[in-house]
């Protein structure tokens, strides 16, 4: 009796398209409601895009400037005054590749990271999927990534004429693979710390210096080669970003090393991550409003 | 018909004050008596919200056992003071939060409309903006692009359309994110108070573009406003709420009533001698007495005794007739506009009787403001509380005005 009880009242619940529930099961990700809303997925991505060159003279050459200058200051510190070598690759590439993917990390996880609290004053007033907006931002970014890149792949080109020492292969195919990696693992982990900061704010202090910090766990200044002889390597090398940063400089100039076991290692870590990421993004989302 | 909105149950729990380490040491309480299986322990407590008196709890119950259905192509008004607990019903209906116990179902597509223009980037177009916007409030690309036309017609600002939204006049701004809510197609709409901006003129526009939307094409409307005359003319059902619960749920014309009757009895009766309203320095208010019941065409009478204080003062007493269920003033006057008035005053015992006669407001009910000035300066003001009815006469029949819109009847008028 109490079973046939039972199914009906799932028959009820079947006639009504939306339910809000206090409790929702903890695997409860709407994947399929960010397909329904991608239409605004895409104009937030554009949003973000031309919002930003609105009132400036130079626009997206912007995104030539801060790498181009950024390579200078390394390779005057790195490469000049401190003598670090680089594996073999021109400097000016070694760092700017570096800086590129680097680059695309930090830009994801700062701006995931301030999903909740930044957009409290729309989250308020209207339904959408909440992920929808670290998805655009981890879009656009890649956007950005991919004017970074061209400015990359004109440097390789003139070094490339220059040294008479040009390098496209098959390992080039890694690339957008490793992009993708970043781009889970930026929005993996700035979907974690957005969720924190809606009721502790003691996160965005704390992500302000931890990317910078960061930078220097990661071998994007130096190669991990360098390291080698150093007790310290260990740190670095269970980094879960160093196969990906020595990964897309060996796929880029095929010089330096790249095991495929610490790439595998990488990919589990970003898989965990990003799933630990949806389930607390998706269960902070319900009532982070009452927090914020 | 069929239901649409079904609310079972519902409750809403917020902790008030600071997020701070006290809230990390309830969480981890919460948590602790989760693992073992318990009951969260901040569920048992809590007062019911009125910000009036100081709770004893930390948490405070913003909606407790709210139960209510919704019909299709039903307009539910929902009203109360402020802190009933409507924006929280809003908020959850909207799914911008979640119930701390109970159920919402809903059939169809909703779409709320909690403020307008939410998301409008200011750098970009206003046409960019129709985009994004409409995108948030959930349609897609397709549908906007089919409504385009009719979005920038209904704002009236197509000469403006390819420029940034920053540039826009607040009321542009504001037409424009209407025109794109007003076009949407939802089957439930949930609309909170976003009439109160833009001009009348627009404002009316919108209210006919609501009345359209439920009457001509069977749109379920969730409608909560302060503004008494938009409920009555859009809404044929209404919800009362107070503290957090649903305390009438009938025609808008029931509620409507029972609200304004229970309003009253909260505000303070005659004032008699015996009890001081206000103490100060200068002065002791003892009472203000009104007539409650007037009948039509016949005076207002309002009595005001206080004691005076200071050895001498100039003393004015300024008053105003509103309607009742919107405030708008009708007459606004002083004492001191009667030639024959002596402000000056010295110490003693005053009452004053005020009259107004041959003043023929319709039927209604209507409220006085009152404010006491010393010195040119106002000293004492009081807003609510003193109400009369305007009652029907004979006259008031013969005439056939009974059925007439308006505030204030001339007998002169009648007599040429």
């Amino acid at each position: 009796m109490t079973k046939y009880k039972g199914s009906s009242q799932e028959a009820e619940d079947s006639q009504w398209d939306v339910i809000i529930e206090p409790q929702a099961h903890l695997f409860d990700i709407k994947l399929r409601d960010i397909w329904h809303y991608r239409d605004l997925l895409l104009l937030f991505v554009k949003r973000d895009i031309t919002a930003q060159y609105k009132q400036t003279v130079l626009g997206p050459l912007w995104h030539f400037i801060q790498p181009v200058f950024t390579t200078i200051v390394f390779v005057m510190i790195f490469g000049k005054i401190a003598n670090i070598p680089t594996d073999g690759i021109e400097p000016v590439l070694f760092y700017m590749s570096g800086i590129t993917i680097w680059n695309y990390f930090s830009a994801c996880l700062n701006a995931t990271s301030g999903t909740f609290v930044a957009n409290a004053g729309i989250f308020g007033k209207v339904y959408f999927p909440r992920l929808v907006i670290p998805l655009s931002t981890v879009m656009s970014n890649m956007i950005k990534f991919g004017i970074q890149f061209l400015l990359l792949i004109i440097a390789i080109s003139y070094f490339g004429i220059k040294n008479h020492d040009f390098y496209f292969g098959s390992s080039w195919l890694l690339i957008p693979l490793l992009v993708l990696m970043m781009a889970a693992l930026g929005l993996g982990a700035g979907i974690i710390i957005s969720s924190l900061t809606t009721k502790y704010r003691d996160f965005t202090v704390l992500i302000g210096f931890a990317v910078q910090l960061l930078m220097y766990a990661t071998p994007v200044a130096y190669p991990l080669s360098y390291l080698s002889t150093k007790s310290f390597i260990n740190v670095i090398r269970y980094n879960p970003l160093t196969p990906i940063v020595e990964g897309f400089r060996y796929a880029l100039f095929h010089k330096g090393s790249l095991e495929p076991i610490h790439l595998m290692y990488s990919g589990g870590f970003i898989v965990i991550i990003l799933f630990i990421g949806l389930l607390v993004f998706s269960k902070v989302e319900r009532t982070f409003m009452d927090t914020v | 018909m069929s239901t649409v909105v079904k609310v079972e149950n519902l409750s809403k729990q917020y902790r008030l004050g600071q997020v701070g380490t006290g809230s990390l040491a309830h969480d981890v309480n919460r948590f602790w008596h989760r693992v073992r299986g318990k009951e969260d322990p901040y569920l048992k407590i809590g007062d019911e919200n009125d910000r009036t008196v100081k709770g004893k709890s930390d948490y405070v119950w913003a909606l407790k056992d709210v139960n209510f259905e919704v019909e299709q192509g039903e307009v539910l008004g929902i009203i109360g003071r402020n802190g009933a607990g409507k924006s929280t019903l809003l908020k959850i209906l909207s799914r911008t939060t979640t119930p701390t116990t109970g159920k919402v179902k809903l059939k169809g597509r909703v779409a709320s409309l909690l403020e307008v223009g939410t998301g409008f980037h200011p750098e970009l177009s206003g046409r960019e903006n129709i985009f994004l916007n409409g995108a948030i409030l959930g349609m897609s690309k397709h549908e906007i692009k089919s409504k385009f036309d009719e979005i920038v017609d209904f704002s009236g600002v197509e000469r403006y359309i390819d420029t940034p939204v920053k540039r826009y006049s607040s009321g542009m701004y504001v037409r424009l994110a209407f025109a794109v809510a007003a076009n949407l197609e939802p089957d439930i709409l949930i609309v909170d108070e976003v009439l109160a901006v833009g001009d009348a003129e627009f404002q009316k526009k919108c209210l006919g573009k609501m009345k359209d939307v439920s009457r001509g094409e069977g749109r379920t409307i969730l409608f909560v406003s302060h503004n008494l005359v938009a409920i009555r003319s859009l809404c044929n059902n209404s919800i009362l709420m107070n503290k957090g619960a649903i305390v009438k749920q009938d025609t808008t014309e029931e509620v409507l009533k029972w609200y304004l009757q229970s309003d009253k009895k909260k505000r303070f009766g005659k004032g008699d001698g015996n009890h001081a309203w206000f103490d100060s320095d200068m002065f002791l208010l003892k009472s203000i007495a009104i007539n409650e019941e007037v009948e039509f065409g016949s005076a207002i009478s309002l009595q005001v005794a206080f004691d005076l204080k200071l050895s001498e003062a100039k003393v004015d007493i300024a008053f105003a007739i509103t309607r009742f269920y919107d405030e708008l003033e009708i007459v606004s006057s002083y004492l001191s506009d009667d030639e024959n008035f002596v402000q000056e005053t010295k110490r003693g015992s005053y009452s004053v009787n005020i009259e107004l006669a041959n003043f023929l407001l319709y039927p209604g009910e209507y409220q006085i403001n009152f404010a006491l000035l010393i010195n040119d300066q106002v000293e004492f003001y009081k807003e609510e509380g003193l109400l009369f009815n305007v009652v029907e006469n004979s006259f008031f029949y013969s005439a056939k005005i009974n059925t007439r819109k308006g505030l204030v009847f001339s007998k002169e008028l009648l007599k040429k």
